[in-house]
C-alpha cells in the first residue's frame, strides 16, 4: 500500500464511532452485538481505506460541554431570527459575503469551524481557500460594516472554542497569548 | 401502560407537545423563507438551517413518547448524520450558486469574495493566453 499506515490508536475514534452506529441501528448494546460490530468496524476500516484524519490527540471535555450548550443556544436563537426575517423582511433582506481568515491551518479545524458556523442559521460557507485557510461566508441580514465585523468576530470565537476543545498545543498557546494580550 | 396518567406522564406529554409544535413551526419557517427570500443563497438559509432545530425537537419528542432508552441512540445518530450532511449540501449548492451568479448583487451590502474570484479569473486567462498550458 502506497499510503502510510495509521496506528490503531489514531484509528480508534473512528472504530468506536462505527461500533456505536452499528449498535444504535440494531438497538442492541449487548456484548455479543458490540463484539460483532467491532469485527465489522475493523474489516470496513481495512477494506475501505480513507485518508487518515490528523487528530491533535487532545480532547477537552470541560470545554466541550459548555461549547455544545452555547451552540444549541445559538441555534435556537438564530432559528427564530431566520423565521422572523422570512416572515417580516422577506424580499428586502440585505446580505453580505464575508471573508474570515482563520488562525488554524489544520484541515480538521477549518472543516469543524465551517460546519459549526453553517449549522447556526444565518450564515453559510460559500467558498473555502485552503491555502490561506480563509472561509468565505454568506451572511443573512448584514447591512452595515459593524454587522460584518460582528459575524467575523463570532466565527473567530467559534474557532477559538474548537481549538480549546481539540486543537493542537501550538494553536492553544496562540489562543492563550491572544487572550492575554 | 397504566390507564391512570401520573404527574410525570402529564409533564412528558406537555413537553413533547411543545417540542412537536415548535418543530413543525420550524418547517413552516423554512417554507415561508423559500417563498419570501429573493435569491438562491438567502433561500439556502431558510431551507437548511431551521431544520437543525426542527429535527432535533421532533426527534426529542419521539424519544420522550417512546419511553425506552434504546431508541435514544438511534435518534442521536440520525441527528448527528443530519448535522454532518446539512452544511456540506448547503456549501455545495451555495458554492455552485455563487459561481453561476444565481444571486442578486444589489442585495449584498459587501462582497469580499468577488475581488478574489476576479483576480483568479484574470490570472487564469493570462496564463491561458501566454502558453495555453497549466503551469503547475
Amino acid at each position: 500500500m502506497s499510503r502510510r499506515r495509521i496506528s490503531l490508536r489514531q484509528e480508534l475514534p473512528l472504530l468506536v464511532w462505527l461500533v456505536i452506529v452499528w449498535a444504535a441501528l440494531w438497538q442492541d448494546f449487548s456484548p455479543g452485538n458490540l463484539l460483532f460490530g467491532a469485527i465489522l468496524a475493523v474489516a470496513v476500516a481495512r477494506m475501505f481505506y480513507l485518508p487518515p484524519v490528523d487528530l491533535s490527540g487532545r480532547f477537552n471535555i470541560l470545554h466541550a460541554v459548555p461549547f455544545a450548550l452555547s451552540f444549541m443556544g445559538k441555534v435556537v436563537a438564530a432559528s427564530f431570527q431566520v423565521m422572523y426575517l422570512a416572515a417580516v423582511r422577506g424580499p428586502t433582506v440585505t446580505n453580505a459575503v464575508v471573508a474570515v481568515p482563520l488562525r488554524s491551518h489544520e484541515d480538521l479545524m477549518v472543516t469543524a469551524t465551517g460546519h459549526v458556523i453553517s449549522l447556526i442559521p444565518g450564515s453559510l460557507v460559500v467558498e473555502v481557500d485552503r491555502s490561506t485557510s480563509t472561509l468565505y461566508l454568506h451572511g443573512l441580514n448584514l447591512s452595515t460594516p459593524e454587522d460584518v465585523e460582528k459575524l467575523r468576530r463570532e466565527v473567530r470565537d467559534i474557532e477559538a472554542g474548537l481549538i480549546r476543545i481539540m486543537g493542537t498545543r501550538q494553536e492553544l498557546d496562540a489562543i492563550r497569548q491572544e487572550a492575554a494580550a | 401502560m397504566n390507564p391512570e396518567p401520573t404527574a410525570v406522564d402529564t409533564v412528558i406529554d406537555a413537553v413533547s407537545a411543545v417540542f412537536m409544535v415548535v418543530g413543525a413551526l420550524m418547517s413552516l419557517a423554512a417554507a415561508v423563507g423559500l417563498l419570501r427570500f429573493p435569491d438562491l443563497l438567502s433561500r439556502m438559509h431558510a431551507a437548511t438551517k431551521p431544520q437543525v432545530l426542527g429535527l432535533f425537537l421532533l426527534l426529542a419528542s419521539i424519544g420522550l413518547q417512546m419511553r425506552t432508552w434504546w431508541v435514544w441512540p438511534v435518534l442521536l445518530v440520525a441527528w448527528i448524520f443530519q448535522l454532518l450532511t446539512v452544511p456540506v449540501s448547503a456549501h455545495m449548492v451555495g458554492r455552485a450558486g455563487y459561481r453561476t451568479k444565481h444571486l442578486h448583487r444589489e442585495l449584498l451590502s459587501s462582497d469580499e469574495l468577488e475581488a478574489v474570484v476576479q483576480k483568479a479569473a484574470a490570472k487564469a486567462s493570462r496564463e491561458d493566453a501566454s502558453d495555453g498550458g497549466r503551469p503547475d
